[in-house]
């Protein structure tokens, strides 16, 4: 390793610049909910018009959302109440059905199919073994009722791992990682706090190695020492497992402190997208500039 | 000698729309030439827009019209106006270093891994980076009790050291630096005055506004001075008249 001048940049390091391909890739992703009539097959990316059929009531939650993620990189997704955040991730994370779109993961052994086309067992095994997610509320990403190494082994058998003794090893490992006390934990997480329970919940979506986390309004509702607590697990983690992430939350404050680069979402567009030092510091959308001075 | 960046009738305008529309142009058709290994410093009065051009070389403005040619070893000559985000990225990672006016706190991070994590992303470990924010801050006077602490509550002098150590923690092809010395005592001044010198010796280049014109003699090649420019393109406009 070299000072780093960069005129010692070596061909190697160039090379692995230059073929770098993103580990996400969205494509035109849109999601309505309703039936849909004559006048609203089409999501327009019109931001004059809302995301409401007002023949039908249908919803364009998602409006032909197209970005990339690289590896280890850390992707903010902002926007105000219904403007489409949790649809996207439950969309990539197979919770949702997407209406039209493409999803291709480099990491999966086909890399560029579309991956909203797969059968239902292959979407399960693409979760299960590329994929972690962390919901705002733990009841969606944990089983309360059984031990908390016990949800981490479910996740580690539904990556196809099957030996108990690594298993176990392994769910102390990662609920000393987001520092649950080893005494506890065969305790079931209904026993914990809303924060530890963030916390187990984000050791069992990492269980299985996935380059690939989502993590949804995770700090919301919980006091301000305790996302301090979450919001520092989450640094932590991306600076040693380097995982992506897609972060997403309705507080900048947040965003600022943890995504390399920030998309604005406002009924279902994406109305801006940029590095997020630029977003916070030269927002060009109203609505991006109306978000940045609320925070200031 | 080979220019390592090329302004190109640059300009920069805010169209703020909170309470009313406004719009708001600090800067407009700047060209400016920097060679290999120089040291540009910029001046002007206050407000003038010299932080608004640094900024816009770093991206963390967008340029709204003009061209910034950069002669990168990763991609070759790249316009910085309009390279993609990904591609900034691994530039302000290994080619461009940028020394901001103000600290800006990272909530509860230590100084030494405000320092370290400048690094991390390079390929050094964890310790090798301490190791190396530790010389670092150890030069630029920052007592070793507050190596742990977390720069939120320093004070403006003790934070911009932190700053400016994660800067020169590198050597990274082009230094931005906005108004590093302003809030140093003497001694801290003159280490960084003598950083700065050997960073440019291992021939990263440099590109500073000062207010402290007798700092700015002391490292800059060539100056631009915004003034000047200012009234030259006065003068034009009447001639043209
Ligand atoms: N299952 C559903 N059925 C019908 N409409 C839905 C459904 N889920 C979401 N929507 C609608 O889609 C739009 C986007 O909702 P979404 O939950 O994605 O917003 P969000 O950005 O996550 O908001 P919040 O910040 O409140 O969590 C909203 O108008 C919402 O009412
Ligand atoms: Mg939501
Ligand atoms: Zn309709």
């Amino acid at each position: 390793m070299s000072m780093n001048s960069a005129d010692l940049i070596n061909n190697a390091e160039k090379e692995w610049v230059w073929n770098e391909t993103p580990l996400l890739k969205v494509r035109g992703l849109s999601k309505q909910f309703g039936a849909g009539c004559i006048h609203c097959k089409q999501p327009t990316s019109d931001e004059q018009e809302g995301s409401r059929c007002q023949y039908c009531g249908s919803i364009w939650a998602c409006r032909n959302l197209s970005f990339d993620l690289y590896p280890g990189e850390i992707l903010g997704v902002v926007g105000e109440s219904g403007s489409g955040k949790s649809t996207l991730v439950k969309c990539l994370y197979f919770d949702e059905e997407t209406t039209v779109g493409e999803m291709s993961i480099s990491s999966y052994e086909d890399k560029t199919s579309n991956l909203f086309e797969k059968s239902a067992q292959q979407k399960r095994y693409i979760r299960n073994h590329v994929m972690g997610m962390v919901y705002q509320n733990p009841l969606l990403g944990l089983r309360m009722p059984i031990s908390s190494s016990g949800n981490i082994a479910e996740k580690l058998f539904a990556a196809d791992h099957y030996h108990v003794g690594s298993i176990r090893q392994r769910a102390a490992d990662l609920l000393q990682k987001v520092e649950i006390p080893l005494a506890r934990m065969d305790e079931p997480p209904k026993n914990f706090s809303g924060g530890m329970q963030q916390r187990v919940q984000i050791s069992k979506a990492l269980a299985n190695n996935p380059p690939l986390l989502l993590l949804d309004e995770v700090t919301t509702g919980l006091d301000l020492s305790v996302q301090a607590k979450v919001l520092d697990l989450i640094r932590n983690i991306q600076r040693e497992l380097r995982v992506a992430m897609i972060v997403v939350s309705h507080d900048l404050g947040v965003i600022r402190m943890l995504a390399d680069r920030t998309m604005v979402l406002r009924q279902g567009l994406i109305v801006e997208q940029g590095l997020t030092d630029q977003i916070l510091e030269d927002p060009r959308h109203p609505y991006t500039q109306l978000l940045v001075h609320s925070l200031l | 000698m080979s220019l390592i960046l090329k302004a190109i009738g640059l300009g920069k305008w805010f169209e703020l729309s909170l309470s009313h529309q406004m719009k708001v142009s600090p800067f407009q058709n700047l060209s400016f030439e920097v060679a290999k290994g120089e040291f540009m410093g910029i001046a002007g009065p206050s407000g003038i827009g010299k932080s608004s051009i640094l900024k816009c070389l770093y991206r963390t403005y967008l340029p709204s019209s003009g061209e910034i040619w950069f002669d990168s070893s990763l991609y070759g000559t790249i316009d910085l106006a309009k390279a993609t985000e990904r591609q900034i990225t691994h530039l302000r990672i290994r080619e461009i270093g940028y020394v901001s006016q103000f600290f800006k706190a990272i909530p509860r991070i230590s100084a030494l891994d405000v320092v370290a994590d400048r690094l991390l992303p390079l390929g050094y470990s964890l310790n090798q980076a301490r190791d190396r924010a530790m010389q670092l801050l150890e030069r630029l006077n920052i007592p070793e009790q507050l190596w742990q602490a977390y720069p939120a509550t320093f004070s403006g002098g003790e934070q911009q050291r932190v700053n400016l150590a994660r800067a020169f923690a590198v050597r990274p092809r082009l230094l931005i630096l906005d108004e590093p010395t302003a809030s140093l005592d003497n001694d801290t001044k003159l280490n960084v005055l003598a950083l700065m010198k050997e960073m440019k010796q291992d021939g990263t280049t440099m590109i500073g506004v000062f207010h402290d014109w007798d700092v700015m003699g002391k490292v800059a090649d060539q100056i631009l001075d915004l003034r000047k420019l200012q009234a030259s393109k006065e003068q034009e406009q009447m001639a043209g008249m």
